[in-house]
């Protein structure tokens, strides 16, 4: 019961905009769609009745697609958006009731959020923007950036702490939205759309990072995405949102096994990765890469340093030669001889907008990695066989 | 003549009783205007000592240094300087501190006036609608309409020409700062709300700077409009650059007015190139 002990608890809430909306509100109650009702009235229902529980320690992710009302339905969550009708009770308060004073302490103390364009201050510095929640708490200097200092280093990002945000990639700036969220050692964790505007192998680490930090701090997440692989990857539970209501709310398991509706069911079609994901998108930096001109000696100190007993080889303009496994590479050495005379050159290869499914018997032939080149024949990245399979899940 | 071709009526309006209006409203409240008038006055006069006892070299020596961290080039620096030594050797160097001293007046009025309203008008939409005809009437209005009432409330001399430059500058630093605060990404704002900012601590950490450069913006072209209303100014008895320019046109001195045109260019291209770089520094973080 302990840690299954609800946090936040959303009923009836509806969020309608425009004027008439005791008419809209009366027509929705008849069953009227969404666009009746725009169209009768001229409200627009973002949202309409929607119930949920999150419970403590849970990641809870929304899923949608866009104008499905999940970026409304969080912002009411810390009441950026005010519902219209509906309570919000957080552990049995009501926040639509709170006051000001209360309104700032809860977003202070309690909750926090991450930005899908991450939202960060352009002319503040990496460890400034982490440690914004306290300083508008009125936590002292010292404290301040002892605390900012701690969680950058907690999401990787030591060393840059007075980097202008501006000079970090995406990823990176995520990485600093999510350290700001967590500065202020909030019990609740909103995060809307954040690995959506990250190229798909930043996105993937991040997820990771995300459900390790959790395993770490024990957040309880609320989570926003239009991805259901992220939806399933990352749920503990997970709802799926249409037209501003909540269609189904259950386990990634129990969902693909009883969905409610077709809606639901072709969402979960479209988790079927090999058929829409290309080669791209599972492909994994090669962890150990040589060039043909290196020594054998070299090669092997590559393979030691990344613990990894084969390297991809490249010539100088990133164009693919083969493999070397640790044998040859100690064989090539004791002979003196040179590199690109001990590869294993008839390594399978994919080019980068192949589809997975089509990769799949190649890939259960091959006793090596595939490596992915362009048109060009330069090395992009490898596919094996861990990586494949992770997608799918 | 005809209805067709000539309009048919006029409405008789008695532009007379407007003036007597004005002069009565302006007697029934002399106390008021006089105050006012005497507390421009001595700022203007509080402004001038300033520049009166800072020696010219000293001046020159602040604009070189100046010009050359807002350009980072030595040699605008020097440029600056020069022209700036161009002007003291016109024999204009008095009358520059006189036209400066009415510039910086108006020029901080307009500034916090400006300032204050555009983060007003820039909370409530409401506002910015009623505010917005208004501005644009002020700035397309004739500049000499201003010296009327200005003439009027005020009398002649310094106090009025500030009056009159601040209702003509105040206008781009409204808008610039409304403009600016709006701008701000709706993300950034919504993350700093979310933080438990309050609407203080979200403008002055977030929206402010991140408005800067356009804030600056307004600044610089708040100073050039004072700049440009001065020559104005000196209808109504504003001294300085102005009133030699005036006078060059009433007398048809040639060689008198172009020199002392030339003075009132050089003086705003300098003012023009230093706040501009300040904003272009803000913008490059």
């Amino acid at each position: 019961m302990c840690d299954n002990q609800t946090i936040l608890r959303v009923q009836n809430v509806s969020k309608l905009y425009g004027m008439n909306k005791a008419e809209a509100a009366r027509m929705m109650k008849e069953g009227a769609t969404k666009d009746e009702v725009y169209q009768k009235t001229g409200v627009t229902v973002a949202l309409w009745d929607v119930n949920f529980e999150v419970k403590k320690g849970e990641i809870f992710v929304i899923i949608g697609l866009s104008g499905s009302g999940k970026s409304t339905i969080i912002r009411c969550l810390n009441l950026l958006n005010r519902p219209t009708t509906g309570d919000i009770l957080y552990q049995d308060q009501n926040i639509a009731e709170f006051n000001k004073q209360q309104l700032l302490d809860f977003r202070r103390h309690k909750i926090s959020m991450v930005f899908q364009s991450f939202g960060l201050m352009s002319h503040r510095d990496v460890l400034s923007n982490v440690a914004f929640g306290l300083e508008v708490r009125g936590v002292s200097k010292e404290e301040r950036a002892a605390k900012g200092r701690k969680m950058t280093e907690m999401v990787g990002l030591k060393g840059l702490e007075n980097q202008p945000v501006s000079s970090l990639s995406g990823g990176m700036r995520q990485r600093v939205g999510i350290a700001r969220a967590l500065a202020s050692d909030p019990e609740i964790l909103l995060m809307d759309e954040p690995f959506s505007a990250l190229d798909p192998l930043v996105r993937r680490d991040m997820q990771f990072e995300l459900l390790s930090i959790q395993r770490k701090l024990e957040k309880t997440v609320i989570f926003i995405t239009h991805d259901i692989d992220e939806a399933f990857k990352l749920g503990d539970r997970v709802a799926i949102m249409r037209d501003g209501k909540i269609i189904q709310i259950d386990t990634p398991e129990d969902m693909s096994a009883h969905p409610a509706d077709e809606y639901v069911q072709r969402f979960i079609d479209s988790a079927d990765k090999t058929k829409v994901m290309s080669v791209r998108h599972v492909m994994t930096p090669p962890a150990c890469l040589v060039r043909t001109k290196e020594t054998p000696a070299h090669a092997l100190n590559e393979m030691r340093d990344n613990k990894i007993p084969s390297a991809y080889v490249v010539d100088e303009k990133l164009h693919f030669k083969g493999l070397i496994t640790l044998e040859a590479a100690i064989e090539a050495r004791n002979a003196g001889g040179r590199l690109a005379d001990h590869l294993i050159t008839d390594i399978a290869t994919a080019g980068p907008d192949m589809m997975v499914s089509d990769i799949l018997p190649i890939l259960a032939e091959s006793r090596y990695p595939l490596a992915v080149l362009n048109e060009d024949q330069e090395l992009l990245g490898i596919v094996n066989r861990a990586a494949v399979i992770s997608c799918l899940i | 003549m005809n209805g067709f071709l000539e309009f048919p009526f006029s409405f008789p309006i008695d532009t007379a009783a407007i003036d007597t209006a004005v002069r009565a409203f302006a007697n029934r409240y002399k106390d008021f205007f006089d105050a006012v008038t005497a507390g421009l006055r001595g700022m203007v006069n509080a402004i001038y000592w300033v520049l009166d006892i800072v020696p010219w070299w000293a001046i020159l020596i602040v604009v070189f240094l100046l010009g050359w961290r807002a350009t980072k080039k030595i040699r605008k620096g020097a440029l600056y300087a020069a022209l700036l030594f161009l002007v003291g050797a016109f024999g204009m160097w008095d009358l520059m501190n006189e036209t400066l001293s009415i510039v910086i007046a108006s020029v901080i009025i307009s500034l916090i006036l400006g300032f204050i309203l555009g983060v007003a008008i820039a909370r409530s939409p409401r506002a910015e609608r009623i505010v917005r005809p208004i501005l644009d009437t002020m700035q397309t209005m004739p500049v000499f309409v201003y010296l009327i009432p200005a003439l009027l409330f005020f009398g002649l001399g310094k106090a009025p020409g500030v009056v009159a430059t601040t209702i003509y500058a105040v206008v781009p630093m409204i808008r610039l700062t409304c403009h600016g605060l709006q701008q701000v990404d709706k993300e950034v704002v919504e993350a700093a709300q979310a933080f438990g900012a309050t609407y203080f601590q979200t403008l002055w950490k977030v929206q402010i700077p991140q408005a800067m450069p356009t804030i600056m913006t307004g600044v610089n072209q708040t100073l050039m409009m004072a700049m440009s209303m001065v020559v104005t100014c000196s209808m109504i008895g504003a001294t300085g650059l102005g009133m030699e320019v005036y006078i060059s046109v009433n007398r048809t001195l040639m060689g008198n007015g172009l020199i002392s045109g030339t003075a009132v260019v050089i003086i705003a291209v300098i003012l023009d190139r230093l706040t501009q770089s300040v904003g272009k520094k803000d913008l490059g973080r």
